[in-house]
């Protein structure tokens, strides 16, 4: 880039490279306009640039012009778009490209137009370009390991450019830093169900199960493994309702009484497949009934008892439950 | 409790069509078409949209039509995106003016973003996001122009990002998000393809994003925010599920986010406003009956007024 921080910013219309480029400023409408100072190096820059975007110039000053713009606005997709324009035109170096839009993504990790640019990059750049990319997106969600554009970049890359060979070590390695984070759950069914490597589903349910069950019993409350446990079982319910591993968790959970929505929701499904439960199970939901005194003692089914008690301790949906209630067969 | 404060909204949503020459102004230049969407549709809602000039608009969003492509840009002289010609669309079916397009022309120009795996790009450059495919539907459906895409496709492509929650991603694979989930439902209930979701499950997901605060959030673990209130509630209200959060809680959740003394709504309680949570709060209310309101459709995003009169015109 032409301007660096630390310098003072020279005006377009004292550079002499731009003396033959008369400025296009924006066509607002009839409203007046009323300068405010902070803005003016932003004005100028943008009618500088729609100078050379109305007369479709595609040279070196023209790509240095579209730096300085997106560094100011990178979320107009304008800019972008005659940038790549101008790559192309000027059969530009794509690695100093690379870090041109790397060192743009690193302060804008929310922005559509980047995340876009850099896998039009990488398309061109092809696999080679994998194992940067991957490791550049491992880069953003270490900051923010939930950001959606790098996720869903990654996922890009890894199908169309390959580098499944860590991926479920790095979703291993994310879980555990933080075992609610729905992304990485989300990218370790990606992994389990997409990559060449692994097999398919079936090949991993039953170690992928035994993980799961490890994640709820250390943090019952947490939503997303218990949602990756029936994604495991998806278009099964039968083999869910039967597998021991997974009526074995909600029971655990169940009997240590505390943070038992998850485990009552599953165990309804259960039921509901013809999962067939032992006294023990109905026991402890009992247990659980008798610390709500509010609920009433007339003896209804186990699948109704799961209801009743869902709708006291999770208050906010007590419609949802009061539903399933309805609903039991 | 709190009420909302209708005419410090209207005077919010008025005052920022002046600054244009503010930085948030400039910076936002590029989707000043989406802006103007959120508010105008706002205007609508509160039952004010005569507060505006018209015409001035129109002629405004006709200079942002490319002829050439047939797509409408975020702001005149920018390049066409199907996110602006949605909004467009919207913009003029509010306005009771969608005899002034060119309708052959538009629906061109989205029925050319179609890809033969059925999902949409946004624009030439090709990104593809079930964003677009809701975008180019909605559109084409407003334009009564739906055969002029495969729709099969389009919707076997929405069906393909379903994740094992029940939600969709923005591509096959990605997170479901509440977003990307209005988008994916919005798109199906306009081709009458509901039939492709398990609503119980999705129901239970998107009532499972009710915080304790009573707000929504668009993801787990994540904060509640008074945008999510539009993305999540509608899509509940689309799979007949809405009854299964707590809407009282909701509404007291969306009413403190007002600004009560210069107006807008934000995000989150005390943060500042814009247009587009101002847009996204009215709008949630909208969706709850909140009284003197008007009545939105939640896969149109348009007050049902407005969605009847293009498709029971006089
Ligand atoms: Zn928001």
């Amino acid at each position: 880039m032409s301007s660096e921080e630390d310098d003072e910013w020279v005006p377009f219309s004292r550079r002499s490279e731009w003396s033959d480029v008369k400025p296009v400023p924006q066509d607002d409408g009839p409203h007046p306009v009323v300068p405010i100072a902070y803005a003016d190096d932003f004005r100028e820059t943008m009618d500088y640039f729609r100078a050379v975007y109305f007369s479709d110039e595609r040279s070196r000053r023209a790509l240095d012009l579209t730096s300085e713009a997106i560094a100011m606005n990178p979320g107009n997709y304008t800019i972008w778009h005659f940038r790549r324009l101008v790559l192309e035109s000027l059969h530009a170096d794509l690695n100093d490209e690379l870090k041109f839009i790397n060192s743009v993504a690193s302060k804008n990790s929310k922005n559509y137009q980047i995340w876009h640019h850099k896998r039009w990059l990488a398309e061109k750049l092809g696999p080679e370009a994998a194992e940067k990319e991957l490791e550049f997106t491992k880069n953003i969600l270490s900051i923010d390991a939930k950001n959606y554009h790098a996720w869903s970049h990654r996922q890009w890359v890894l199908e169309a450019l390959g580098g499944w060979e860590n991926e479920l070590d790095y979703c291993n390695e994310l879980l555990e830093d933080d075992i609610y984070n729905n992304s990485a759950w989300n990218q370790r069914y990606f992994v389990i169900t997409r990559s060449p490597l692994l097999g398919g589903l079936q090949a991993m349910r039953e170690s992928e199960v035994s993980y799961t069950v490890g994640a709820i019993l250390s943090n019952p409350e947490n939503e997303s493994p218990w949602r990756y446990l029936r994604g495991l079982h998806k278009d099964d319910p039968d083999l869910l309702a039967h597998n021991k591993q997974v009526s074995g968790v909600c029971l655990q959970v169940l009997s240590a009484k505390h943070d038992v929505v998850f485990a009552l929701s599953l165990l309804l499904d259960l039921l509901r497949h013809g999962f067939q439960p032992s006294l023990e199970f109905c026991g402890v939901v009992d247990a659980l009934r008798s610390v709500s005194p509010e609920l009433s003692s007339d003896p209804a089914s186990l699948a109704g008892s799961i209801c009743s008690i869902l709708e006291t301790v999770d208050p906010l949906r007590s419609n949802y439950w009061a539903w399933r209630r309805s609903h039991l067969p | 409790m709190e009420e909302l404060k209708v005419d410090k909204h209207i005077q919010y949503i008025l005052s920022i069509e002046k600054e244009k020459d503010s930085f948030m102004a400039l910076t936002m230049e590029h989707l000043r078409m989406n802006g103007a969407y959120w508010g105008l549709a706002t205007l609508d809602i509160l039952q004010n949209i005569a507060t505006v000039d018209q015409n001035e608009v129109i002629s405004w969003i006709m200079s942002c039509w490319d002829e050439e492509s047939g797509g409408f840009a975020g702001n005149v002289g920018h390049d066409p995106h199907l996110l602006y010609t949605l909004s467009a669309v919207q913009i003029l079916a509010l306005l009771n003016r969608l005899d002034i397009l060119d309708v052959e022309m538009v629906s061109k120009y989205v029925s050319g973003l179609q890809n033969v795996d059925g999902s949409f790009a946004g624009d030439m450059w090709g990104e593809i996001d079930t964003r677009f495919s809701y975008c180019a539907i909605c559109c084409l459906s407003i334009l009564r122009s739906l055969d002029k895409i495969d729709v099969a496709k389009a919707v076997d492509y929405i069906v393909s990002c379903k994740n094992l929650d029940g939600g969709f991603g923005c591509t096959p694979g990605g997170e479901s998000h509440a977003g990307q989930i209005f988008c994916c439902v919005g798109a199906l209930s306009i081709t009458g393809s509901l039939h492709h979701i398990d609503k119980d499950l999705l129901g239970w997901w998107l009532c499972e994003r009710q915080c304790s605060d009573g707000g929504l959030c668009g993801r787990p673990e994540k904060l509640s925010d008074v945008c999510y209130s539009w993305w999540v509630l509608s899509s509940l209200i689309m799979i007949d599920r809405v009854h299964w959060i707590d809407k009282g809680k909701l509404t007291k959740f969306i009413l403190n986010c007002q600004d009560c003394e210069n107006g807008g709504i934000s995000d989150r309680p005390d943060n500042a406003v814009d247009v587009y949570h101002t847009y996204f709060g009215v709008a949630g209310l909208s969706l709850m009956e909140y009284p003197g309101l008007k009545t939105i459709d939640p896969a149109y995003a348009l007050p049902v007024d407005v969605v009847n009169r293009f498709f029971f015109p006089e």
